[in-house]
């Protein structure tokens, strides 16, 4: 069993939490002592926490939509095709038509890019997050 | 965040968490804390514990106002006229901090000449709360030395939710109580990162570290560093996205792990807007209601699956670690992104993503010192940190306001824009509750969590459950102009006769449908709180 220390993705707090992962699946949380703000407790979603991860219904495989169906694809095509459709859009509204939408729930980095590609590759500040919610 | 950033210049928390329990005074105002940040919560209750005296300002009798020396059952929407009324209170009995405002603050004059013209009785009247109550409550905060506020999404969800803020700001700037430690106004910010999506410029009008990309300046800094041109015009924000319509302007739309098919608060309209876009592609790790509208859907590794930074209320940022690799074929967003710009031509690659935060370390200041070898070595560090020696900032606006001077603006009542009548004679509020987290995208999906609360649930008073004859766990419609949903009633003592309560967890009775379109005006915010409706057996 391996402990990595990890930040609760369930609210602003931001507790410090230990994952505990056996044979790559992830089977447990538990609070980190140290931690500012955690102190050695959660509350019971961070308790919780690692419930989610493995869940059936996790998407494993992009998916894309071939006669009016979602079906499982390869990423290049996936890709290919995202690619393509945002390029075309993005030309035919002269960079006005595309619009992104960045989540409070990824991290940072996630955010900085996703507003870096906005802003450089699709040429609009079309860009905004939940946080209003 | 509009309001506290017109006011004090910057949006976020000016306290530490840990601040809390220090303080002697605490305001609590629409936020239900012990379920939405169970630990503030608990800094409160130990406070509370140690002699602390704790005000709370909330339509609903809450778990939190249980615990509270007064409770300030307000009715909803009328925030501004108490916090008016407990100004006049600390002007007429002299506990204005004269000297702070003088020294550090800007427009007083004008906020006391409003607060002169103010009736009190008749404010009082407004919230429903006796006058008396609204006394104790204001001598309690102005005469303690160490008073902190805490505010939450009741209070930056009404119409008016921009000038609750700032009414707030008022109040602590009136009585000095800002920009020392244990003191200030604190915004408490719901989703884990929402305060670092706001910092890293995931927002329409403003590069990372909030510099508007309306100024040249900084345009010319990201331009060099980006090695691109950049666009000067203020984009869309997610409202004038979402709600763009059939034949709106937006066309196509890249959504990244969110669901505002469930979160947003006019459904009809967003469903109509995605359904009629060209193309739109969603990157989550569930299938959402959101995802089975797009054309093409990324499989995202989860936060347990990969290296990143959070930023917590407090403007912690902190480390977070892979404690598997992605299951699957996921890949995380970082990786997705970096494959689409390179497919547009545009090359973003990175070693890793503490090569990405070495990049935002240079662009943005208030994260100057923030690369992955410091956050690894410590818990993490509160924004400002301006380079590499700075220790992080515990509480903010220390010496001076970041804009300078701190702004009082004074603010006047404005009704919600729609109250019960004949037709729709309750009032609706909206809130969260403990277990599931913002849509439920993820909470719902844990077992534990959604065994122990899986129906919406409609509170209502004894008083109107008797006279609609309803019973606990009965089936009731309610009815908005707008929609109708069915929910579970459960009889409740936490809401006033006249009132209903319920949430927006649960993609079986999506609430949204009910609520108004309309949104606060400065802050794009759309009115999530209070909405007329009509309570009837099905
Ligand atoms: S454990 Fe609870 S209080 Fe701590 S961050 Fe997670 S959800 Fe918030």
């Amino acid at each position: 069993m391996q402990d990595v220390l990890t930040t609760c993705v369930y609210c602003g707090c931001g507790c410090g939490v230990y994952l505990q992962a056996e044979n790559g699946r992830v089977v447990g949380s538990t609070a980190s002592r140290n931690h500012p703000v955690s102190r050695n407790n959660l509350c019971v979603k961070g308790w919780h926490l690692h419930e989610f991860i493995h869940h059936p219904d996790r998407l494993t495989e992009p998916l894309i939509r071939k006669k009016g169906k979602l079906v499982p694809t390869s990423w290049d095509e996936a890709l290919d095709y995202t690619a393509k459709e945002l390029a075309r859009i993005r030309d035919q509204t002269d960079n006005q038509g595309i619009g992104v939408l960045s989540s409070a729930k990824c991290t940072n980095e996630e955010n900085y890019l996703l507003q870096k590609f906005t802003r450089a590759v699709l040429q609009t500040n079309n860009i905004d997050h939940c946080a209003r919610l | 965040m509009a309001g506290l950033a017109t006011t004090f210049g910057s949006g976020a928390m000016t306290n530490s968490i840990n601040e809390i329990e220090n303080a002697q005074v605490i305001l609590v105002s629409g936020s239900n804390t012990t379920e939405a940040h169970p630990q503030i919560a608990r800094r409160m209750l130990d406070a509370v514990d140690r002699g602390a005296k704790l005000i709370v300002i909330d339509p609903r009798k809450t778990l939190l106002a249980e615990f509270a020396d007064i409770h300030l059952d307000i009715r909803p929407g009328t925030d501004i006229p108490l916090l008016n009324a407990m100004m006049r209170i600390i002007l007429d009995e002299n506990l204005v901090d004269d000297l702070f405002i003088e020294m550090r603050t800007e427009n007083y004059y004008q906020l006391r000449d409003m607060l002169y013209r103010l009736d009190l009785d008749e404010a009082a009247k407004t919230t429903g709360v006796e006058l008396s109550k609204i006394y104790k409550a204001a001598q309690l905060y102005a005469q303690a030395q160490k008073s902190v506020i805490c505010y939450c999404l009741g209070i930056t969800q009404h119409i008016c939710g921009t000038r609750n803020v700032q009414s707030l700001a008022n109040l602590a700037m009136m009585t000095g109580n800002v920009e020392k430690g244990d003191t200030g106004v604190d915004p408490l910010r719901g989703q884990n990162n929402v305060q670092g999506a706001c910092d890293m410029g995931a927002l329409p009008n403003v590069f990372p570290s909030y510099q508007p990309v309306g100024n040249i300046d900084f345009r010319e800094k990201f331009e060099a560093a980006w090695k691109v041109n950049l666009p000067s015009k203020s984009g869309c924000t997610l409202m004038e996205m979402t709600h763009s319509g059939k034949d709106g302007p937006i066309r196509a739309m890249y959504i990244m792990g969110e669901n505002p098919m469930l979160s947003d608060p006019v459904l009809s309209k967003v469903e109509e807007t995605l359904r009629n876009l060209e193309f739109l592609a969603v990157a989550d790790i569930f299938l959402t209601e959101t995802a089975k509208l797009a054309h093409v859907v990324f499989p995202a590794a989860s936060f347990a699956e990969k290296t990143g930074t959070f930023t917590n209320t407090e403007r912690r940022v902190q480390m977070v670690r892979p404690a598997i690799a992605p299951i699957g074929n996921c890949r995380t967003d970082a990786d997705i992104i970096s494959a689409l710009a390179l497919r547009l031509g545009y090359a973003m690659d990175y070693d890793s993503p503490a090569e990405i935060m070495e990049e935002i370390a240079m662009l943005a200041p208030i994260y100057g010192g923030m690369q992955h070898d410091r956050l690894e070595a410590c818990w993490g560090l509160q924004w400002p940190c301006w380079d590499r020696s700075h220790p992080g900032t515990q509480f903010l606006h220390k010496y001076y306001f970041t804009r300078g001077k701190g702004h009082f603006v004074p603010t006047e009542h404005e009704p919600p824009s729609e109250m019960p009548d004949k037709k729709y004679p309750f009032l609706l509020i909206t809130g969260r509750i403990y277990h599931h987290y913002h849509t439920g995208t993820m909470t719902r999906k844990s077992s534990t969590l959604n065994r122990e609360c899986n129906e919406a649930l409609l509170q209502i008073n004894q008083v109107d459950a008797d006279q609609l004859k309803v019973r606990n766990g009965e089936t009731l419609k309610v009815t908005s102009r707008r929609g109708e949903i069915k929910l579970t009633a459960e009889i409740s003592e936490q809401v006033k006769p006249g009132s209903v309560y319920t949430t927006f967890h649960f993609a079986e009775a999506p609430i949204n449908l009910l609520c108004i379109d309309t949104w606060d005006p400065l802050a794009n915010c759309p009115e999530y709180k209070v909405c007329a409706v009509k309570v009837t057996k099905p």
